[in-house]
């Protein structure tokens, strides 16, 4: 074991105002276990972190206490959403994103993805219709079959059928755009669950 | 799992290791791996034990009723220390079963959109008070993120569970969360034409 747990795990406690709504505002996170701080930092943490400015954000900092799994999960999610080769546009791997957090309930993660598909699609509106009536909005026939899909793929047990991949198909969605709304929804399960167990989301912008 | 590929995500999905499917994004695909790798063949020294990692492994298998990763993980725990736990993990499992995601959002505007579900607790006389905090965890990451808060924390410290180890764990489960729907979807993807 790396450390005794039961004589050195204090929990943090935030006397913080927590957001009950799903919003595209700015919002901060704040982790229940202390993460690490800048001087415990060895190499292997600042590479793990990949980009030096996480170093200031207490999600990173809580995740670098594993820095393996932190860095292999960073270098994922960057193909994943900034992987300008062909497949899903940016904005619809974001949607993607966005609905699979809103059907878990992660205001956090909503709100940063909501963010980037309303500013990579230019359709604000529409994003907010998502946040505020939940993964039954309807917009657009492929919207619509994203939102779906990312519905069916992300319960427990997994929903997803041909069904819905005929629907993403007869919005003129290719093999490889198609791979890459099944890699943001389910890079976006694993996400959620970070985000929501290990800390909470608060008004602010923190994380 | 005979598909010709060392890659654990191209073997759940069934995919050849010539897939043209994941070729557009090799980063993902490489560093998906490795989180695999880094999580349950190979973890760092004085981390989580390796037996309690294929444990939870099976149970995350088992709630998501995906029987090419029960197979694949159920595999690995015959092979290690921890094998003798198999049929404890296999009942936890079955009576864990249920549909997600539900749960409570923080009280207001979004409460109407509260669902109610099982709070899972495990059996420690067959687990140990260990693995029996983490699979009570695992179920709530599962199916009831939403529910997750400081009081799920302050349970795995009382089990004995230290802050870098809940780290792992909590990366450990959500990325079992990714990794089987990443290859059930593509395996479904590759049977659609």
């Amino acid at each position: 074991m790396t450390e005794p747990a039961m004589a050195e795990t204090v929990l943090l406690d935030h006397d913080v105002e927590e957001p009950n709504v799903f919003t595209q505002d700015m919002l901060g996170w704040e982790g229940w276990l202390p993460p690490l701080e800048e001087g415990d930092l060895t190499e292997r943490h600042w590479e793990a972190l990949v980009q030096k400015r996480r170093s200031k954000m207490p999600y990173f900092m809580l995740l670098a206490r594993d820095p393996d799994i932190l860095e292999y999960r960073t270098r994922t999610d960057m193909d994943i959403f900034h992987n300008p080769d062909s497949g899903l546009p940016r904005a619809e791997r974001e949607l993607a994103a966005a609905a699979t957090s809103r059907l878990n309930g992660c205001i956090y993660c909503a709100s940063v993805h909501a963010r980037f598909a309303a500013q990579y699609s230019k359709r604000f509106d529409e994003v907010q219709r998502l946040l505020d009536e939940g993964v039954g909005a309807r917009i657009d026939p492929r919207w619509d079959a994203i939102i779906d899909a990312s519905v069916a793929l992300s319960e427990t047990p997994s929903r997803f059928g041909p069904e819905h991949v005929a629907a993403l198909r007869a919005t003129g969605m290719d093999d490889p755009a198609i791979a890459d709304a099944i890699n943001a929804i389910a890079f976006f399960n694993w996400a959620n669950r970070l985000m929501l167990s290990l800390g909470l989301a608060t008004k602010g912008n923190t994380a | 799992m005979m598909t010709g590929s060392d890659d654990a995500i191209d073997a759940l999905a069934g995919l050849p290791a010539d897939s043209g499917l994941r070729a557009l994004r090799p980063e993902a695909r490489a560093y998906a791996q490795k989180s695999y790798e880094a999580l349950f063949l190979r973890p760092a020294r004085d981390m989580m034990p390796l037996d309690e990692r294929l444990a939870i492994a099976c149970f995350v298998a088992g709630l998501h009723q995906d029987a090419p990763a029960i197979e694949h993980y159920g595999a690995l725990l015959l092979d290690s220390p921890a094998a003798s736990l198999s049929a404890a993990i296999a009942a936890a499992a079955s009576a864990g079963a249920t549909t997600g995601p539900y749960g409570a959002f923080p009280p207001g505007p979004l409460s109407v959109e509260d669902m109610s579900g099982p709070h899972y607790a495990a059996d420690a006389a067959a687990l140990g008070p260990r693995l029996a905090a983490a699979f009570k965890h695992a179920h709530l990451l599962v199916f009831h993120p939403r529910d997750a808060g400081r009081t799920a924390i302050e349970d795995l410290v009382a089990a004995g569970w230290s802050s870098t180890e809940i780290v792992t764990l909590s990366q450990l489960i959500s990325f079992l969360t990714f990794q089987i729907r990443t290859a059930g979807g593509l395996r479904l993807l590759a049977a659609t034409k």
